[in-house]
């Protein structure tokens, strides 16, 4: 929400009667498992008067029942699970004012268990407080909610070290922690507004500078958040409205969508990307009345345009000459929560804006644990870590890197239809292959319509990999001639064959084995961009290989696991290999140890003990035509507007 | 020129996006109408998502006890909006579980009313005018909060939400209870109410010092003393105001744990 209370026509536009025109800020609680976050917030509603009639009797009772001393953080912790355990699970809100605005405070979890919860929570947030426990200083979720809040796009934390009463209200405690939060924080970029001794549960520092930290003389965290600024409209960056549907309710055509950051009026001229479709704005609609003036960022709108172009849920309309990239690859700086480490050669659910696309990761790198001071880098990004991925997408969005526009420069990630991660785009048609300088490569005297025209698809790698035996050459043939019976231009490359001429340089090696995987995919590629689709059969035992043969391939790459059990593999054993192997006279061979590192994620599997060759073919043309490659029948390029 | 949002505009545009892509994301949706306060807002606010129209059936789940002036609000507005109303009713009390204090009893009803409907309808998806600033349990929920095949809510295991992206696929036989007006307060129904004109149940004003500020069964909410007679009174008793909006409604305070009970399986 782009709130910013200014421009009130009148008292009865306000929730607040009182004619007078007050902020309204959404701030976050964060900090480590009970270093103190549900306290603090009760406490603040005490300190300030907010909490109804009743409530204090009530927690009185609550904390009796359980034998428990007086706590603050039932308030908020409201789930009976919340209070048997002494923690908090879910985000929660709740309201209360200062003397010049009005704030949400959101509660959120410390327990690394409910990292998804806290992130709900403070990605609501304009600002945030970064709790510490003063005896236990600085722990791992402290940093993580440190890094999150950068990555979540909250750029003001003020830090309180709480439980002062801990260690004797010690200036000199506070002060090592108060140098090490600030230079960590820093170092994110987000330089602490201010860092407050404090205890929540007897209320020193909260809205008073208490006798006992007289040594401080900085603000008390009431005074601090009253500091913290609610978010900043987005009008002054170019227009982005997002398409979230097409109405046709009346003899009106509406496109739908909030503004997510500019402004328009009747008589725009813009642009519907990725299509990069022109049009001019005819109508802003509304009900019961429509709106005579411009409408800014924030607003949910509906408008006409002057001629009937085909608009759908995702795309970005944009003013002429400030449009957002449209692109199909995207660099990302992500967090991921999911159980299942999210790792090359993924494939995931991409939401950007309204726009829905399937991608698939391609490449990854810097992922580390934000939690750890110096954390190793890994190959996948582990739940409640961080990373950097190259996304390839399987159809054209348009985005905007976060720093150009923070609403169009984000994306979330599902798995099995649950958000399973978030991030900022870094930027976009990132991870290009950098031509090198001296080296001019000729074009084709054909476009690849005109190639697609005659073959009906478009080229493609189709890969695929599975255990020696388990039917790939098989599968590759039948495929290559189906295709071509259909009038198509399929190429088979494969593995053994390659390897008598142009790979003949090359022994079993695990390098020798991964150069010849590169030139498989090289000459695949060059194969596809010129219309064809390069069928390879390779065993491509190593996860990393395929994923650099995806990398090369890019968006045309679809993989095909011919997942045969091994023991069917072994038994049907065409080429002898398997006995050999056995025996001891065949070294360096993959299927009888466990060196084949199956696919996680695939464009399709196919286990061959339990299906025709026919069916197997069947299947794969199905993913071909799902996936965009071969022209199914019905498709007319022509009724492409 | 920088057109100005206010606060009311803010809660409206945000509302308005909730419901366009609970259109967009489901197949087959219900408002659940109430008749109350909020979930007249929530029409109002539907109407203006879709430029007029409520594309997707009122549902009333009817205890049969609400109060007379509610069923007369009902029966004129659903005429005048052009609503698709559809009226389900209630099991009888002696059908749920006797162990539940009398009130959460009363209201358990409602959730087993709310079970048949979702049977007989399949609606993917339920519109509901639940506020955080209600309840507890309620500052707890997700916009888009998905609920098993039986409706149960899954407290411990919700859902990641976060930069308005929803999670939107129920697995099949479960749905998904949506919530348009989960970041408004009380204070802001009454203050969008009276920008827009909204019809309201005369009962929320003050009658012989009396008036009711939340409407539920008229065996089991009571009115609060109050002078408010006009909508602007009722922002301004608001505004002085430490009693609770629910105060009235006694299913709320029979044990500690009486409405997360409820709402787990599926009370609103
Ligand atoms: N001595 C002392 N104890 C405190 C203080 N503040 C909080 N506590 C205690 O610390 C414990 C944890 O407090 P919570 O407020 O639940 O901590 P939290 O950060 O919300 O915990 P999670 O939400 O579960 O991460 C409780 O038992 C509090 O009573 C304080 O200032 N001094
Ligand atoms: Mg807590």
């Amino acid at each position: 929400m782009n709130i910013i209370a200014s421009n009130l026509a009148s008292n009865a536009t306000l929730a607040t009667p009182n004619g007078t025109t007050r902020p309204q800020v959404r701030i976050v609680i964060v900090g480590h498992v009970d270093h103190g976050k549900s306290t603090l917030v009760g406490r603040l509603l005490h300190e300030t008067g907010s909490l109804p009639d009743g409530k204090l009797e009530m927690l009185k009772a609550v904390s009796a029942r359980r034998g428990m001393p007086f706590e603050w953080s039932f308030l908020l912790d409201a789930l009976q699970t919340e209070r048997d355990q002494g923690i908090t699970i879910d985000t929660t809100q709740i309201r209360f004012r200062t003397r010049s605005r009005d704030v949400v405070l959101i509660d959120a979890p410390g327990h690394a268990e409910f990292l998804r919860n806290m992130i709900t929570g403070a990605a609501q947030a304009d600002g945030a407080v970064l709790i510490i426990d003063a005896l236990e200083g600085v722990r791992d979720q402290t940093r993580r909610h440190g890094y999150l809040l950068h990555l979540l796009g909250v750029k003001q934390v003020a830090v309180v070290v709480n439980k002062m009463d801990r260690v004797d209200f010690s200036a000199e405690r506070f002060g090592v922690i108060r140098d090490e939060i600030t230079a960590h924080l820093t170092g994110l970029g987000l330089a602490p507004t201010a860092v407050i001794p404090i205890s929540a549960r007897d209320g020193d520092g909260v809205s008073e500078r208490t006798a006992k930290i007289d040594w401080y003389n900085g603000p008390t965290v009431v005074e601090a958040i009253d500091a913290l600024h609610p978010a900043r409209p987005l009008d002054e960056l170019a227009l982005r409205l997002p398409v979230q549907a097409i109405y046709k309710f009346d003899d009106r055509r509406i496109v739908a969508g909030r503004i997510e950051s500019g402004g328009l009026t009747a008589g725009d001229e813009i642009v519907i990307m990725p299509a990069g479709k022109i049009a001019r704005i005819r109508s802003v609609e509304g009900w019961p009345s429509s709106p005579a003036d411009a409408q800014g960022a924030g607003r949910s709108v509906g408008i006409t345009l002057d001629r009937e172009l085909f608009v759908e849920r995702g795309d970005v309309i944009a003013h002429v000459g400030s449009a957002p990239r449209d692109t199909r690859r995207i660099r990302a700086r992500i967090f991921w929560l999911h159980e299942q480490p999210l790792a090359a050669g993924a494939s995931i659910l991409l939401r950007l804006g309204n726009k829905e696309t399937r991608a698939v990761v391609v490449a990854i790198e810097k992922a580390v644990d934000p939690g750890e001071l110096s954390s190793a880098e890994t190959k996948a990004i582990a739940r409640n870590h961080v990373g950097e991925i190259d996304i390839s997408l399987s159809q054209p969005l348009a985005a905007d890197p976060y720093v150009d526009n923070p609403r169009t420069g984000r994306l979330v990630i599902e798995v099995n239809g649950r958000i399973a991660g978030g991030g900022l785009v870094l930027s976009v048609d990132a991870g290009q292959r950098a031509v090198p300088v001296d080296i001019v490569p000729v074009e084709s005297a054909l476009r690849p319509d005109e190639r697609s025209a005659r073959y009906r698809h478009n080229g493609a790698v189709v890969w695929l990999t599975g255990l020696p035996g388990s039917g790939k050459s098989t599968l590759a043939r039948a495929l290559e001639r189906k295709l071509f019976s259909d009038g198509g231009s399929p190429i088979l490359l494969d593995g053994d064959t390659l390897r008598a001429g142009l790979n003949g340089d090359l022994g079993f090696s695990p390098q020798d084995r991964t150069e010849n995987i590169r030139r498989l995919a090289e000459v695949a590629t060059h194969l596809a961009r010129n219309g064809h689709v390069a069928i390879v059969a390779a065993v491509s035992p190593l996860r990393e290989d395929r994923a650099a043969a995806r990398r090369i391939a890019d968006n045309v790459f679809r993989e095909v696991y011919v997942a045969t059990p091994a023991d069917v593999c072994e038994r049907r054993d065409p080429k002898g290999h398997y006995a050999k192997a056995r025996a001891g006279v065949l070294h360096g061979f993959t299927g009888i140890g466990n060196d084949y590192q199956p696919p996680e994620s695939v464009e399709l599997a196919i286990d061959t003990s339990s299906c025709t060759v026919s069916d197997a073919t069947d299947e794969i043309e199905r993913m071909l035509i799902r996936t965009g490659i071969l022209f199914d029948e019905v498709t007319d390029l022509a009724a492409n507007i | 020129m920088q057109p100005g949002m206010d606060h009311l505009d803010a809660l409206e545009a945000q509302s308005i996006y909730i419901f366009r892509e609970a259109f967009a994301r489901l197949k087959k949706l219900a408002l659940l109408w109430s008749l109350g306060k909020d979930s007249n807002v929530m029409i109002w606010l539907a109407r203006k998502a879709f430029f007029g129209r409520v594309p997707f059936p009122a549902l009333h789940v009817d205890t049969e006890k609400k109060f007379p002036e509610m069923y007369a609000f009902r029966d004129h507005y659903s005429k005048e909006w052009g609503l698709d109303l559809k009226v389900d009713y209630c099991p009888p009390v002696e059908a749920i579980d006797p162990t539940l204090p009398p009130a959460a009893r009363s209201a358990a009803r409602k959730t087993e009313g709310l079970k048949l409907a979702l049977n007989k309808y399949g609606f993917d998806g339920l519109i509901a005018g639940i506020r955080r600033d209600e309840e507890a349990t309620r500052a707890k929920e997700r916009v888009f909060s998905p609920r098993g095949t039986e409706g149960g809510w899954d407290v411990r295991d919700q859902p990641p939400e976060f930069w308005d992206q929803f999670n939107a696929s129920p697995p099949p036989g479960a749905h998904l209870r949506i919530h348009p007006i989960l970041h408004w307060t009380e204070a802001d129904i009454w203050a969008y109410t009276k920008r827009e004109n909204i019809p309201i149940i005369p009962l929320y004003l003050a009658k012989d010092g009396k008036r009711y500020r939340s409407l539920g069964d008229a065996d089991i909410t009571f009115p609060v003393p109050s002078t408010a007679s006009s909508i602007d009174e009722i922002l301004v008793e608001l505004e002085g105001t430490k009693i609770p909006e629910r105060a009235g409604r006694a299913l709320d305070h029979e044990t500690e744990d009486a409405f997360e009970r409820l709402r787990v399986a599926g009370y609103l």
